[in-house]
Protein backbone atom coordinates (compact mmCIF):
# COMPACT_ATOMS: atom_id res chain seq x y z
CA UNK A 1 0.00 0.00 0.00
CA UNK A 2 2.36 2.85 1.23
CA UNK A 3 4.99 1.98 -1.79
CA UNK A 4 1.85 2.24 -4.61
CA UNK A 5 1.38 5.31 -2.89
CA UNK A 6 4.76 6.33 -3.29
CA UNK A 7 5.07 5.14 -6.20
CA UNK A 8 1.85 7.54 -7.53
CA UNK A 9 3.66 10.20 -6.22
CA UNK A 10 7.23 10.10 -7.93
CA UNK A 11 4.96 9.63 -11.17
CA UNK A 12 3.08 12.57 -10.15
CA UNK A 13 6.18 14.59 -9.86
CA UNK A 14 8.09 13.19 -12.96
CA UNK A 15 5.21 14.00 -15.11
CA UNK A 16 5.77 16.37 -17.87
CA UNK A 17 5.02 19.97 -16.74
CA UNK A 18 2.10 20.30 -19.41
CA UNK A 19 0.47 16.87 -17.60
CA UNK A 20 0.19 18.46 -14.06
CA UNK A 21 -0.72 21.95 -12.65
CA UNK A 22 1.71 24.43 -12.62
CA UNK A 23 4.27 24.70 -10.44
CA UNK A 24 3.44 27.76 -7.71
CA UNK A 25 7.16 28.84 -8.64
CA UNK A 26 9.41 27.83 -11.39
CA UNK A 27 13.02 29.43 -12.13
CA UNK A 28 14.61 28.21 -15.05
CA UNK A 29 18.14 29.96 -15.70
CA UNK A 30 17.43 32.59 -13.86
CA UNK A 31 20.51 35.15 -13.10
CA UNK A 32 20.41 38.52 -12.08
CA UNK A 33 23.78 40.76 -12.14
CA UNK A 34 23.75 44.35 -10.69
CA UNK A 35 26.89 44.92 -12.66
CA UNK A 36 29.90 43.45 -13.87
CA UNK A 37 31.24 42.31 -10.57
CA UNK A 38 28.37 42.08 -8.19
CA UNK A 39 26.56 38.90 -8.99
CA UNK A 40 23.24 38.59 -7.38
CA UNK A 41 21.86 35.19 -8.65
CA UNK A 42 23.71 33.13 -10.92
CA UNK A 43 21.71 30.80 -13.63
CA UNK A 44 18.98 29.38 -10.84
CA UNK A 45 16.92 27.07 -11.83
CA UNK A 46 14.22 25.41 -8.79
CA UNK A 47 10.25 24.63 -8.48
CA UNK A 48 8.26 25.07 -5.75
CA UNK A 49 4.46 23.56 -5.86
CA UNK A 50 1.36 24.15 -4.44
CA UNK A 51 0.73 24.07 -0.59
CA UNK A 52 5.24 23.35 -0.09
CA UNK A 53 6.97 25.13 2.67
CA UNK A 54 10.18 25.75 1.09
CA UNK A 55 13.37 27.66 3.19
CA UNK A 56 15.85 29.55 1.47
CA UNK A 57 19.24 29.67 2.93
CA UNK A 58 22.43 31.10 2.66
CA UNK A 59 25.07 33.68 3.62
CA UNK A 60 24.75 37.07 3.17
CA UNK A 61 24.71 38.52 0.37
CA UNK A 62 24.34 34.61 -1.49
CA UNK A 63 21.19 36.29 -3.33
CA UNK A 64 18.18 35.45 -1.13
CA UNK A 65 16.58 38.61 -1.42
CA UNK A 66 17.30 38.90 -5.05
CA UNK A 67 15.41 35.83 -5.48
CA UNK A 68 12.50 37.81 -3.70
CA UNK A 69 12.81 40.92 -5.49
CA UNK A 70 12.50 39.03 -8.62
CA UNK A 71 9.04 37.21 -7.47
CA UNK A 72 7.70 40.26 -6.99
CA UNK A 73 9.35 41.72 -10.23
CA UNK A 74 10.75 44.48 -8.33
CA UNK A 75 13.57 44.18 -10.16
CA UNK A 76 13.85 41.93 -13.61
CA UNK A 77 16.51 38.77 -14.06
CA UNK A 78 19.21 39.79 -16.50
CA UNK A 79 18.64 36.05 -18.05
CA UNK A 80 16.24 32.92 -17.77
CA UNK A 81 12.64 33.21 -17.50
CA UNK A 82 10.50 33.21 -14.10
CA UNK A 83 7.15 31.71 -13.63
CA UNK A 84 4.39 31.97 -10.90
CA UNK A 85 1.32 29.49 -11.52
CA UNK A 86 2.38 28.98 -14.76
CA UNK A 87 2.86 32.72 -15.58
CA UNK A 88 5.78 34.16 -17.61
CA UNK A 89 6.77 37.25 -15.36
CA UNK A 90 8.64 39.12 -18.53
CA UNK A 91 4.89 39.13 -19.94
CA UNK A 92 3.52 40.91 -17.15
CA UNK A 93 3.42 44.46 -18.21
CA UNK A 94 4.06 47.47 -16.18
CA UNK A 95 0.30 48.38 -15.33
CA UNK A 96 -0.32 44.79 -14.25
CA UNK A 97 2.14 44.79 -12.30
CA UNK A 98 -0.09 45.74 -8.78
CA UNK A 99 -3.05 43.19 -10.10
CA UNK A 100 0.02 40.52 -9.74
CA UNK A 101 1.50 41.66 -6.38
CA UNK A 102 -1.92 41.65 -4.65
CA UNK A 103 -1.81 37.95 -5.02
CA UNK A 104 1.50 37.28 -3.04
CA UNK A 105 1.93 38.28 0.39
CA UNK A 106 5.51 39.71 0.97
CA UNK A 107 7.57 40.30 4.78
CA UNK A 108 10.12 42.67 3.94
CA UNK A 109 13.96 41.80 5.53
CA UNK A 110 13.41 45.79 6.50
CA UNK A 111 9.36 45.06 7.30
CA UNK A 112 9.10 48.33 4.88
CA UNK A 113 5.79 49.16 7.28
CA UNK A 114 4.48 52.82 6.38
CA UNK A 115 6.03 55.06 8.59
CA UNK A 116 2.71 57.65 9.43
CA UNK A 117 0.02 54.70 9.70
CA UNK A 118 -0.58 52.90 12.72
CA UNK A 119 -0.80 49.36 12.97
CA UNK A 120 -4.15 48.92 12.00
CA UNK A 121 -3.92 51.59 8.84
CA UNK A 122 -0.56 49.70 7.48
CA UNK A 123 -2.59 45.78 7.49
CA UNK A 124 -5.50 47.79 6.22
CA UNK A 125 -3.73 49.76 3.36
CA UNK A 126 -3.13 45.54 1.81
CA UNK A 127 -6.81 45.37 1.50
CA UNK A 128 -7.90 49.07 0.85
CA UNK A 129 -5.01 49.29 -2.50
CA UNK A 130 -7.38 45.69 -3.58
CA UNK A 131 -10.65 47.97 -3.25
CA UNK A 132 -11.97 46.04 -0.30
CA UNK A 133 -14.78 47.67 1.37
CA UNK A 134 -14.49 49.63 4.75
CA UNK A 135 -16.60 46.79 6.36
CA UNK A 136 -14.66 44.04 4.70
CA UNK A 137 -11.44 45.59 6.64
CA UNK A 138 -13.12 46.17 9.57
CA UNK A 139 -13.74 42.14 9.65
CA UNK A 140 -10.28 40.61 8.71
CA UNK A 141 -7.58 43.60 10.25
CA UNK A 142 -8.73 42.69 13.57
CA UNK A 143 -8.65 38.44 13.25
CA UNK A 144 -4.97 38.86 11.56
CA UNK A 145 -3.75 41.32 14.08
CA UNK A 146 -5.21 39.04 16.72
CA UNK A 147 -3.69 35.79 15.26
CA UNK A 148 -0.48 37.65 14.91
CA UNK A 149 -0.95 38.89 18.87
CA UNK A 150 -0.96 42.48 18.04
CA UNK A 151 -4.40 42.89 19.44
CA UNK A 152 -3.11 45.49 22.11
CA UNK A 153 -0.99 47.54 19.69
CA UNK A 154 -3.98 48.40 17.18
CA UNK A 155 -3.34 52.03 17.50
CA UNK A 156 0.63 52.06 18.00
CA UNK A 157 2.76 53.57 14.98
CA UNK A 158 5.79 51.29 13.98
CA UNK A 159 8.43 53.52 15.09
CA UNK A 160 6.52 52.98 18.61
CA UNK A 161 6.89 49.15 18.68
CA UNK A 162 9.83 46.52 18.97
CA UNK A 163 11.66 45.11 16.05
CA UNK A 164 9.75 41.89 16.66
CA UNK A 165 6.11 43.36 16.65
CA UNK A 166 7.25 45.27 13.87
CA UNK A 167 8.09 42.05 11.97
CA UNK A 168 4.74 40.87 13.13
CA UNK A 169 2.90 43.77 11.85
CA UNK A 170 4.57 42.90 8.29
CA UNK A 171 3.55 39.17 8.42
CA UNK A 172 -0.07 40.23 9.25
CA UNK A 173 -0.05 42.70 6.30
CA UNK A 174 1.45 39.94 4.20
CA UNK A 175 -1.28 37.56 4.86
CA UNK A 176 -4.10 39.59 5.62
CA UNK A 177 -5.33 39.30 1.79
CA UNK A 178 -4.72 35.39 2.05
CA UNK A 179 -2.83 34.99 -0.82
CA UNK A 180 -1.72 31.66 -2.29
CA UNK A 181 1.77 32.40 -2.42
CA UNK A 182 3.46 34.08 1.05
CA UNK A 183 7.18 35.05 0.76
CA UNK A 184 9.34 35.74 3.95
CA UNK A 185 12.34 37.48 3.92
CA UNK A 186 14.48 36.68 6.94
CA UNK A 187 11.07 37.11 9.24
CA UNK A 188 13.09 35.93 12.11
CA UNK A 189 16.30 38.54 11.33
CA UNK A 190 16.84 40.07 14.46
CA UNK A 191 14.50 38.23 17.16
CA UNK A 192 15.72 36.50 20.00
CA UNK A 193 14.92 32.41 19.80
CA UNK A 194 11.64 32.52 21.12
CA UNK A 195 10.24 35.50 19.23
CA UNK A 196 11.91 33.63 16.22
CA UNK A 197 10.18 30.25 16.87
CA UNK A 198 6.66 32.65 17.34
CA UNK A 199 6.89 34.08 13.67
CA UNK A 200 8.04 30.12 12.62
CA UNK A 201 4.89 28.98 14.17
CA UNK A 202 2.59 31.17 12.35
CA UNK A 203 4.05 31.13 8.98
CA UNK A 204 3.36 27.08 9.97
CA UNK A 205 -0.25 27.90 10.72
CA UNK A 206 -0.42 30.09 7.68
CA UNK A 207 1.21 27.20 5.22
CA UNK A 208 -1.57 24.36 7.10
CA UNK A 209 -4.18 26.74 5.32
CA UNK A 210 -2.94 25.70 1.86
CA UNK A 211 -0.79 28.74 1.30
CA UNK A 212 2.73 28.42 -0.49
CA UNK A 213 5.42 29.99 2.15
CA UNK A 214 9.06 30.48 1.01
CA UNK A 215 11.35 31.52 3.93
CA UNK A 216 14.35 33.15 3.30
CA UNK A 217 16.97 33.13 6.13
CA UNK A 218 20.65 32.44 7.60
CA UNK A 219 19.51 30.65 10.53
CA UNK A 220 20.55 27.60 9.08
CA UNK A 221 20.48 25.09 12.49
CA UNK A 222 16.57 26.42 13.11
CA UNK A 223 15.85 25.24 9.25
CA UNK A 224 18.01 21.52 9.69
CA UNK A 225 15.57 21.36 12.99
CA UNK A 226 12.17 21.46 11.00
CA UNK A 227 13.02 19.49 8.37
CA UNK A 228 11.52 21.09 5.44
CA UNK A 229 12.95 21.72 2.16
CA UNK A 230 16.06 23.93 1.92
CA UNK A 231 16.91 25.67 -1.23
CA UNK A 232 20.38 27.22 -0.32
CA UNK A 233 22.30 29.52 -2.49
CA UNK A 234 25.88 30.31 -2.19
CA UNK A 235 27.32 33.74 -4.22
CA UNK A 236 24.08 33.37 -6.16
CA UNK A 237 24.25 29.92 -6.67
CA UNK A 238 21.94 27.33 -5.73
CA UNK A 239 24.45 24.88 -4.31
CA UNK A 240 21.47 22.41 -1.79
CA UNK A 241 17.84 21.25 -3.04
CA UNK A 242 16.70 18.81 -0.30
CA UNK A 243 13.30 17.91 -0.05
CA UNK A 244 13.39 16.93 3.57
CA UNK A 245 9.48 17.57 3.98
CA UNK A 246 8.63 13.94 3.88
CA UNK A 247 10.66 13.31 6.89
CA UNK A 248 7.98 15.67 9.13
CA UNK A 249 4.83 15.51 10.74
CA UNK A 250 3.00 17.22 8.34
CA UNK A 251 0.08 17.60 10.27
CA UNK A 252 1.02 18.71 13.84
CA UNK A 253 -0.71 21.54 15.55
CA UNK A 254 1.23 24.70 15.87
CA UNK A 255 1.99 23.53 19.96
CA UNK A 256 3.92 20.47 18.72
CA UNK A 257 5.44 22.18 15.73
CA UNK A 258 6.68 24.84 18.29
CA UNK A 259 8.35 21.84 21.00
CA UNK A 260 10.05 20.66 17.81
CA UNK A 261 11.49 24.07 16.99
CA UNK A 262 12.79 24.09 20.45
CA UNK A 263 14.51 20.62 20.77
CA UNK A 264 18.09 20.50 20.77
CA UNK A 265 18.30 17.24 18.28
CA UNK A 266 15.14 16.21 16.60
CA UNK A 267 14.99 13.07 15.72
CA UNK A 268 13.79 12.19 12.26
CA UNK A 269 9.99 11.59 12.56
CA UNK A 270 8.17 9.48 10.18
CA UNK A 271 3.95 10.34 10.20
CA UNK A 272 1.56 7.52 9.42
CA UNK A 273 0.62 7.14 5.92
CA UNK A 274 -3.10 8.12 6.45
CA UNK A 275 -2.39 11.62 7.68
CA UNK A 276 -0.09 11.80 4.61
CA UNK A 277 -2.87 11.28 2.55
CA UNK A 278 -5.09 13.86 4.34
CA UNK A 279 -2.50 16.50 4.42
CA UNK A 280 -2.60 16.16 0.44
CA UNK A 281 -6.45 16.27 -0.09
CA UNK A 282 -6.23 19.57 1.87
CA UNK A 283 -3.74 20.62 -0.15
CA UNK A 284 -5.47 20.43 -2.93
CA UNK A 285 -8.66 22.08 -1.92
CA UNK A 286 -5.91 24.90 -1.13
CA UNK A 287 -4.90 24.45 -4.99
CA UNK A 288 -8.65 24.82 -5.99
CA UNK A 289 -8.84 28.22 -4.28
CA UNK A 290 -5.29 29.25 -5.91
CA UNK A 291 -6.53 28.40 -9.84
CA UNK A 292 -9.45 31.05 -8.96
CA UNK A 293 -6.51 33.86 -8.32
CA UNK A 294 -4.03 32.51 -10.49
CA UNK A 295 -6.18 31.61 -13.77
CA UNK A 296 -3.51 29.97 -16.09
CA UNK A 297 -4.33 28.90 -19.26
CA UNK A 298 -1.67 25.64 -19.40
CA UNK A 299 -4.79 23.81 -17.56
CA UNK A 300 -6.64 21.59 -19.44
CA UNK B 1 -16.10 54.89 -0.88
CA UNK B 2 -13.08 55.85 -3.49
CA UNK B 3 -13.22 59.28 -3.50
CA UNK B 4 -13.93 59.86 0.07
CA UNK B 5 -10.98 57.65 0.68
CA UNK B 6 -8.90 59.56 -1.07
CA UNK B 7 -9.97 62.60 0.07
CA UNK B 8 -9.24 61.40 3.68
CA UNK B 9 -6.13 59.87 2.73
CA UNK B 10 -5.11 63.38 1.34
CA UNK B 11 -6.10 65.39 4.77
CA UNK B 12 -4.53 62.70 6.82
CA UNK B 13 -0.85 63.06 4.95
CA UNK B 14 -1.41 67.27 5.31
CA UNK B 15 -1.70 66.93 9.20
CA UNK B 16 1.01 64.13 9.30
CA UNK B 17 3.73 66.28 7.36
CA UNK B 18 2.43 69.60 8.53
CA UNK B 19 5.86 71.15 8.01
CA UNK B 20 6.18 70.36 4.46
CA UNK B 21 2.58 71.23 3.85
CA UNK B 22 3.10 74.43 5.34
CA UNK B 23 5.97 74.57 3.13
CA UNK B 24 4.33 74.40 0.17
CA UNK B 25 1.25 76.22 0.88
CA UNK B 26 3.75 79.26 2.02
CA UNK B 27 5.37 78.94 -1.06
CA UNK B 28 2.29 79.14 -2.82
CA UNK B 29 1.22 82.12 -1.57
CA UNK B 30 4.48 83.71 -1.78
CA UNK B 31 4.51 83.12 -5.23
CA UNK B 32 0.88 84.41 -5.62
CA UNK B 33 1.25 87.48 -3.70
CA UNK B 34 4.13 88.40 -5.78
CA UNK B 35 2.48 87.37 -9.14
CA UNK B 36 -0.75 89.62 -8.00
CA UNK B 37 1.04 92.44 -7.31
CA UNK B 38 2.98 92.37 -10.66
CA UNK B 39 0.62 91.62 -13.09
CA UNK B 40 -0.97 94.99 -12.65
CA UNK B 41 1.75 97.10 -12.68
CA UNK B 42 2.99 95.29 -15.57
CA UNK B 43 -0.07 95.80 -17.19
CA UNK B 44 -0.20 99.62 -16.26
CA UNK B 45 3.15 100.01 -16.69
CA UNK B 46 2.99 98.77 -20.75
CA UNK B 47 -0.17 100.35 -21.02
CA UNK B 48 1.43 103.74 -20.43
CA UNK B 49 4.21 103.05 -22.81
CA UNK B 50 1.73 102.30 -25.24
CA UNK B 51 -0.02 104.98 -24.80
CA UNK B 52 2.74 107.50 -25.42
CA UNK B 53 3.97 105.26 -28.24
CA UNK B 54 0.64 106.00 -29.46
CA UNK B 55 1.47 109.45 -29.75
CA UNK B 56 4.06 109.26 -32.26
CA UNK B 57 2.67 110.59 -35.78
CA UNK B 58 3.92 112.27 -38.86
CA UNK B 59 2.13 115.68 -39.91
CA UNK B 60 1.74 116.00 -43.11
CA UNK B 61 1.46 119.78 -43.78
CA UNK B 62 -0.71 120.99 -47.56
CA UNK B 63 0.15 124.07 -49.60
CA UNK B 64 -1.26 127.57 -48.49
CA UNK B 65 -3.41 127.21 -51.81
CA UNK B 66 -4.42 123.62 -51.86
CA UNK B 67 -8.06 122.98 -52.66
CA UNK B 68 -10.98 120.67 -51.96
CA UNK B 69 -10.07 119.02 -54.84
CA UNK B 70 -6.02 118.53 -53.86
CA UNK B 71 -7.25 117.54 -49.80
CA UNK B 72 -9.37 114.57 -51.26
CA UNK B 73 -6.48 113.39 -53.58
CA UNK B 74 -3.80 113.61 -50.60
CA UNK B 75 -6.41 112.05 -48.62
CA UNK B 76 -7.17 109.15 -51.49
CA UNK B 77 -2.77 109.14 -51.84
CA UNK B 78 -2.74 108.63 -47.86
CA UNK B 79 -5.01 105.78 -47.37
CA UNK B 80 -4.88 103.46 -50.45
CA UNK B 81 -1.10 104.07 -51.93
CA UNK B 82 1.48 104.59 -48.73
CA UNK B 83 2.82 101.90 -46.65
CA UNK B 84 2.72 101.92 -43.00
CA UNK B 85 -0.04 104.33 -42.33
CA UNK B 86 -2.39 103.56 -39.85
CA UNK B 87 -5.10 106.19 -39.07
CA UNK B 88 -5.50 109.37 -40.65
CA UNK B 89 -7.09 112.05 -38.96
CA UNK B 90 -7.47 115.74 -41.00
CA UNK B 91 -7.47 118.85 -39.26
CA UNK B 92 -8.32 121.80 -41.23
CA UNK B 93 -7.28 125.40 -41.51
CA UNK B 94 -10.42 126.59 -39.25
CA UNK B 95 -10.07 123.89 -37.06
CA UNK B 96 -6.24 123.91 -36.78
CA UNK B 97 -7.34 127.28 -35.81
CA UNK B 98 -9.66 126.99 -33.21
CA UNK B 99 -7.53 124.29 -31.51
CA UNK B 100 -4.44 126.79 -31.63
CA UNK B 101 -6.48 130.07 -30.25
CA UNK B 102 -8.00 128.32 -27.38
CA UNK B 103 -4.47 126.95 -26.16
CA UNK B 104 -2.71 130.38 -26.95
CA UNK B 105 -5.58 133.32 -26.93
CA UNK B 106 -3.29 136.75 -26.52
CA UNK B 107 -0.86 135.19 -29.62
CA UNK B 108 -3.73 134.48 -32.20
CA UNK B 109 -5.20 137.95 -31.05
CA UNK B 110 -2.51 139.44 -32.31
CA UNK B 111 -2.60 137.65 -35.95
CA UNK B 112 -4.96 138.67 -38.07
CA UNK B 113 -5.60 136.14 -40.45
CA UNK B 114 -4.97 132.39 -40.42
CA UNK B 115 -1.60 131.22 -40.78
CA UNK B 116 -2.07 127.72 -40.64
CA UNK B 117 -2.54 125.39 -43.22
CA UNK B 118 -4.32 122.31 -43.88
CA UNK B 119 -3.13 119.26 -41.95
CA UNK B 120 -3.15 115.54 -42.27
CA UNK B 121 -2.28 113.81 -38.66
CA UNK B 122 -1.20 110.42 -39.72
CA UNK B 123 -0.52 107.73 -37.61
CA UNK B 124 1.56 105.06 -38.88
CA UNK B 125 0.36 101.36 -38.27
CA UNK B 126 2.72 100.49 -35.29
CA UNK B 127 4.86 103.52 -33.72
CA UNK B 128 7.88 101.92 -34.43
CA UNK B 129 7.49 102.38 -38.70
CA UNK B 130 7.32 105.99 -37.80
CA UNK B 131 10.39 107.03 -39.82
CA UNK B 132 9.41 104.36 -43.01
CA UNK B 133 6.17 106.48 -42.76
CA UNK B 134 8.17 109.51 -43.15
CA UNK B 135 10.40 108.30 -46.29
CA UNK B 136 7.13 107.18 -47.77
CA UNK B 137 5.41 110.59 -47.90
CA UNK B 138 8.57 112.73 -48.93
CA UNK B 139 11.54 110.60 -49.81
CA UNK B 140 14.86 111.93 -49.21
CA UNK B 141 16.12 113.63 -52.67
CA UNK B 142 19.90 112.94 -54.29
CA UNK B 143 20.57 116.51 -53.45
CA UNK B 144 19.67 115.75 -49.71
CA UNK B 145 16.75 117.80 -49.10
CA UNK B 146 13.16 115.77 -49.07
CA UNK B 147 10.72 115.82 -51.95
CA UNK B 148 7.08 115.06 -50.90
CA UNK B 149 5.07 112.47 -53.11
CA UNK B 150 2.45 115.10 -53.91
CA UNK B 151 3.00 118.19 -55.41
CA UNK B 152 0.21 120.09 -53.06
CA UNK B 153 2.10 119.08 -49.91
CA UNK B 154 4.18 121.55 -48.57
CA UNK B 155 6.18 119.58 -45.87
CA UNK B 156 6.39 116.60 -44.14
CA UNK B 157 7.59 116.64 -40.45
CA UNK B 158 7.69 114.01 -37.95
CA UNK B 159 8.62 115.78 -34.43
CA UNK B 160 12.33 114.07 -34.60
CA UNK B 161 13.78 114.16 -31.16
CA UNK B 162 10.79 113.86 -28.81
CA UNK B 163 9.61 110.29 -31.33
CA UNK B 164 12.93 108.97 -31.24
CA UNK B 165 13.09 109.51 -27.23
CA UNK B 166 9.47 108.29 -26.51
CA UNK B 167 10.16 105.20 -28.79
CA UNK B 168 13.60 103.61 -27.28
CA UNK B 169 12.60 104.96 -23.78
CA UNK B 170 8.95 102.56 -24.25
CA UNK B 171 10.98 99.91 -25.58
CA UNK B 172 13.18 99.38 -22.68
CA UNK B 173 10.27 99.79 -20.60
CA UNK B 174 8.58 96.93 -22.04
CA UNK B 175 11.47 94.63 -22.88
CA UNK B 176 12.15 94.95 -19.22
CA UNK B 177 8.31 94.59 -17.97
CA UNK B 178 8.79 91.79 -20.11
CA UNK B 179 11.94 89.88 -19.14
CA UNK B 180 10.49 90.66 -15.34
CA UNK B 181 7.57 88.77 -15.98
CA UNK B 182 9.33 86.02 -17.99
CA UNK B 183 12.12 85.91 -15.06
CA UNK B 184 9.34 86.00 -12.36
CA UNK B 185 7.18 83.28 -13.76
CA UNK B 186 10.40 80.65 -14.20
CA UNK B 187 11.18 81.39 -10.68
CA UNK B 188 7.64 80.84 -9.33
CA UNK B 189 6.94 77.40 -10.84
CA UNK B 190 10.21 76.62 -10.05
CA UNK B 191 9.93 77.40 -6.40
CA UNK B 192 6.69 75.22 -6.53
CA UNK B 193 7.79 72.08 -8.38
CA UNK B 194 10.61 72.57 -5.70
CA UNK B 195 9.08 72.74 -2.83
CA UNK B 196 6.67 69.53 -4.08
CA UNK B 197 9.70 67.56 -5.07
CA UNK B 198 10.77 68.20 -1.86
CA UNK B 199 8.02 66.92 0.30
CA UNK B 200 7.66 64.25 -1.77
CA UNK B 201 11.14 63.12 -1.80
CA UNK B 202 11.00 62.27 2.02
CA UNK B 203 7.79 60.20 0.95
CA UNK B 204 9.66 58.48 -1.69
CA UNK B 205 10.06 55.29 0.24
CA UNK B 206 6.17 55.36 1.85
CA UNK B 207 5.25 55.37 -2.52
CA UNK B 208 7.78 52.85 -2.54
CA UNK B 209 6.10 50.33 -0.28
CA UNK B 210 2.86 51.35 -1.54
CA UNK B 211 3.83 49.85 -4.83
CA UNK B 212 5.46 46.74 -3.61
CA UNK B 213 2.35 45.79 -1.47
CA UNK B 214 -0.26 46.19 -4.95
CA UNK B 215 -1.06 49.99 -5.27
CA UNK B 216 -1.68 51.01 -8.35
CA UNK B 217 -0.43 54.05 -9.81
CA UNK B 218 -3.54 56.08 -9.72
CA UNK B 219 -4.31 54.93 -6.28
CA UNK B 220 -1.01 55.96 -4.98
CA UNK B 221 -1.48 59.65 -7.31
CA UNK B 222 -5.20 60.52 -6.25
CA UNK B 223 -4.26 61.36 -2.74
CA UNK B 224 -1.17 63.30 -3.73
CA UNK B 225 -3.09 65.49 -6.15
CA UNK B 226 -5.86 66.22 -4.09
CA UNK B 227 -3.10 67.34 -1.48
CA UNK B 228 -1.64 69.15 -4.05
CA UNK B 229 -5.20 71.24 -4.82
CA UNK B 230 -6.03 71.45 -1.11
CA UNK B 231 -2.31 72.92 -0.40
CA UNK B 232 -2.60 75.42 -3.53
CA UNK B 233 -6.05 76.51 -2.77
CA UNK B 234 -5.19 77.50 0.53
CA UNK B 235 -2.22 79.18 -0.32
CA UNK B 236 -3.65 80.89 -3.61
CA UNK B 237 -6.63 81.48 -1.40
CA UNK B 238 -4.46 83.63 1.60
CA UNK B 239 -2.67 85.08 -1.02
CA UNK B 240 -5.85 86.72 -2.72
CA UNK B 241 -6.85 87.67 0.55
CA UNK B 242 -3.66 89.54 1.80
CA UNK B 243 -4.15 91.35 -2.04
CA UNK B 244 -7.75 92.41 -1.71
CA UNK B 245 -6.98 93.60 2.00
CA UNK B 246 -3.60 95.51 0.53
CA UNK B 247 -6.20 97.00 -2.34
CA UNK B 248 -8.58 98.42 -0.17
CA UNK B 249 -6.28 99.74 2.53
CA UNK B 250 -2.94 101.22 0.47
CA UNK B 251 -4.29 101.03 -3.46
CA UNK B 252 -8.19 102.69 -2.99
CA UNK B 253 -7.50 105.78 -1.54
CA UNK B 254 -4.77 106.86 -3.37
CA UNK B 255 -6.23 105.89 -7.00
CA UNK B 256 -8.31 109.14 -5.71
CA UNK B 257 -5.04 111.26 -6.24
CA UNK B 258 -3.57 109.15 -8.87
CA UNK B 259 -4.79 108.88 -12.24
CA UNK B 260 -2.12 106.32 -13.35
CA UNK B 261 -2.93 103.93 -10.49
CA UNK B 262 -6.32 104.02 -11.79
CA UNK B 263 -5.76 102.88 -15.14
CA UNK B 264 -8.04 101.85 -17.32
CA UNK B 265 -5.44 98.67 -18.72
CA UNK B 266 -5.29 97.04 -15.59
CA UNK B 267 -7.24 93.56 -14.96
CA UNK B 268 -10.11 93.91 -12.73
CA UNK B 269 -9.92 92.26 -9.11
CA UNK B 270 -12.44 89.56 -9.32
CA UNK B 271 -10.39 88.08 -12.63
CA UNK B 272 -7.29 88.74 -11.31
CA UNK B 273 -8.45 86.81 -8.27
CA UNK B 274 -9.50 83.97 -10.20
CA UNK B 275 -6.71 83.38 -12.60
CA UNK B 276 -4.25 83.48 -9.61
CA UNK B 277 -6.66 80.72 -8.03
CA UNK B 278 -7.14 78.64 -10.80
CA UNK B 279 -3.23 78.53 -11.26
CA UNK B 280 -1.46 78.25 -7.88
CA UNK B 281 -4.59 75.24 -7.80
CA UNK B 282 -3.56 74.25 -11.32
CA UNK B 283 0.16 74.49 -11.36
CA UNK B 284 0.20 72.51 -7.88
CA UNK B 285 -1.79 69.94 -8.85
CA UNK B 286 0.22 69.77 -11.98
CA UNK B 287 3.20 69.50 -10.06
CA UNK B 288 2.34 67.14 -7.57
CA UNK B 289 1.26 64.43 -10.11
CA UNK B 290 4.33 65.20 -12.38
CA UNK B 291 6.80 64.91 -9.48
CA UNK B 292 4.95 61.86 -8.23
CA UNK B 293 5.85 60.23 -11.82
CA UNK B 294 8.89 59.66 -11.53
CA UNK B 295 8.89 57.92 -7.83
CA UNK B 296 5.70 55.82 -9.44
CA UNK B 297 8.72 53.46 -11.55
CA UNK B 298 9.31 51.00 -9.09
N1 LIG C 1 20.69 47.10 -5.81
C1 LIG C 1 21.85 46.46 -5.82
N2 LIG C 1 22.88 46.95 -6.53
C2 LIG C 1 24.07 46.31 -6.57
N3 LIG C 1 24.32 45.17 -5.93
C3 LIG C 1 23.34 44.63 -5.20
C4 LIG C 1 22.06 45.24 -5.10
N4 LIG C 1 21.29 44.49 -4.32
C5 LIG C 1 22.04 43.45 -3.94
N5 LIG C 1 23.29 43.52 -4.45
C6 LIG C 1 24.34 42.54 -4.27
O1 LIG C 1 23.85 41.28 -4.64
C7 LIG C 1 24.30 40.30 -3.73
C8 LIG C 1 23.13 39.52 -3.16
O2 LIG C 1 22.35 40.40 -2.36
P1 LIG C 1 21.07 39.92 -1.57
O3 LIG C 1 20.43 41.12 -1.01
O4 LIG C 1 20.25 39.10 -2.47
O5 LIG C 1 21.71 39.05 -0.42
P2 LIG C 1 20.97 38.24 0.72
O6 LIG C 1 21.21 36.82 0.48
O7 LIG C 1 19.58 38.69 0.86
O8 LIG C 1 21.81 38.68 1.98
P3 LIG C 1 21.29 38.91 3.50
O9 LIG C 1 21.24 37.57 4.12
O10 LIG C 1 22.35 39.77 4.12
O11 LIG C 1 19.98 39.58 3.43
C9 LIG C 1 25.12 41.02 -2.68
O12 LIG C 1 26.48 40.82 -3.00
C10 LIG C 1 24.74 42.46 -2.84
O13 LIG C 1 25.85 43.27 -2.57
MG1 LIG D 1 18.48 39.67 2.22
Amino acid sequence: MAIVERHKQELERSAAPRDRAPSVIEFRGVSKNYGPTNGGLETASFSIQRGEFVFLVGSTGSGKSTLMKLLIKEIEPTAGTIRVAGRDLSEITRKKVPYYRRNIGIVFQDFKLLPDRTVYDNVAYALQVTGSSRKEIRAKVPDILRLTGLATKLHSFPDQLSGGEQQRVAVARAFVNHPPLLLADEPTGNLDPETSVGIMQLLYRINRTGTTVLVATHDATMVDRMRRRVLELHQGRLVRDELDAQYARADMNTAEFGALLREPSPEPKRGPQADRQRERDAAREARDEFDDIFPTDERP
Amino acid sequence: MKPAFFIKEAMRSISRNAIPSFAAMASVLVTVLVLGVFIPVVQATTGAANEVRGRVLVDVYLKKDATQTDIARVQALLRDKVAHVGKVAFVSKAQAYAQEKKRNPEAYQLLGANPLPDTFRVTPDTPDNVLKLRDALAPAGVAGGRTPVDASIEQVKNRKDETTKILTATRVVKLAMGGLAILLIVASVLLISNTIRLSLFSRRREVEVMKLVGATDSFIRWPFVIEGVVLGALGGVAAVALLGVGKIALLDPLSADFALIAAPQTIGFGLLAVVLLVASVGVSAAGSSISLRKFLRV
